[in-house]
């Protein structure tokens, strides 16, 4: 059975038709949620993707985690539903407080557009079902500040519940402990600062990416029935 | 109701990387500016606000910073009050 995937869409995501595109080649559904939107319209799973929402004006995310369908967001992330930030998404979710931590300029005050090796740390979140401890995956990154940040208290939590999701393996943009991705404590939302959506299809020059989608795909799937009970 | 003009000063928490600040604080020497360290780059924002007093106007920016104007994770920030229209902060 088809999972669909809704794709968030502030004013200013520009990465909105790349992750409908990816996800749709590797055999799910995918729509857009405007921000306006109240509801995620019965979605299997979120993607908020990457761009500069509401122009990143203030903080990144800033203004965006108070666009309507945040709320949605929140509470479809509560009852378990698969919710992946990308990028600039990832910053969004750190502001709407779904994740710990913020995103702050990259050391070196350099934008950074390059492909970066990641490694898989756990293989347990939404992201990371299909994938092994250990998987290297080349994965385009393009920010300025993706470089993490968090208190030790809570990288220290970060770190004992096995949340750090994907680090870099070498650290492009200064960030705490080399992460690029973390989760949630229900493991069920995942913030990243690489987009997978770019490395989806061997013609991009990569698909290592392809294996993060279908770990959504598959989280989407196996939550099916939550909403049946919800 | 007072209005009241706010400045709201924001700037990077202790610890938390200030990659410009050290930006500009390499840069200064270049200009013969030998003398300088400690650079922080932050944020100012001036708001009005209409309030019943002085303390009112500053408990609601107080929230406004908390909830919107800083990031309490990596930023620290301060408000100054002071009185519009000849009303006494």
């Amino acid at each position: 059975m088809s999972v669909t995937v809704g794709v968030v869409q502030f004013p200013g995501t520009n990465c909105e038709l790349d992750v409908q595109r990816a996800v749709r080649n590797l055999g799910g559904d995918a729509e857009l949620l405007w921000h306006a939107d109240t509801t995620v319209h019965g979605v299997d799973a979120v993607v908020v993707p990457g761009g500069f929402a509401h122009g990143d004006y203030l903080r990144t995310g800033a203004i965006a985690r108070f666009s309507p369908v945040m709320d949605a967001v929140a509470a479809f992330a509560a009852t378990g539903g698969p919710v992946v930030g990308i990028c600039n998404g990832f910053q969004v979710l750190t502001e709407a407080g779904l994740l710990p931590g913020a995103l702050q300029k990259n050391a070196g005050l350099k934008f950074l557009c390059t492909t970066a090796q990641l490694r898989v740390e756990t293989a347990d979140s939404a992201l990371t079902n299909a994938c092994r401890v250990g998987d290297e995956l080349a994965i385009p990154i393009n920010h300025f500040e993706g470089n993490y940040v968090c208190d030790p208290a809570g990288l220290e939590r970060l770190r004992a519940d096995d949340r750090v999701v994907v680090r870099y393996v070498d650290n492009p943009n200064g960030s705490l402990d080399d992460i690029a991705g973390i989760c949630n404590e229900a493991r069920n939302v995942v913030g990243l600062m690489p987009h997978p959506e770019r490395a989806s299809d061997p013609m991009l020059g990569s698909d290592d990416g392809a294996v993060l989608l279908r770990s959504l795909l598959s989280a989407a799937a196996a939550g099916t029935p939550r909403q049946l009970v919800g | 109701m007072a209005r009241f003009e706010i400045r709201v000063e924001i700037t990077h928490l202790p610890g938390i990387a200030d990659p410009q600040g050290a930006t500009i604080e390499r840069a200064l020497p270049a200009l013969g500016y030998d003398n300088v360290t400690e650079v922080h780059m932050g944020k100012a924002i001036r708001l009005v606000v209409e309030a019943a007093d002085a303390d009112a106007a500053r408990a609601e920016v107080l929230e406004m910073c908390d909830r919107l104007l800083a990031n309490p994770v990596i930023e620290a920030y301060e408000v100054t009050v002071s009185a519009l229209d000849g009303t006494s902060a």
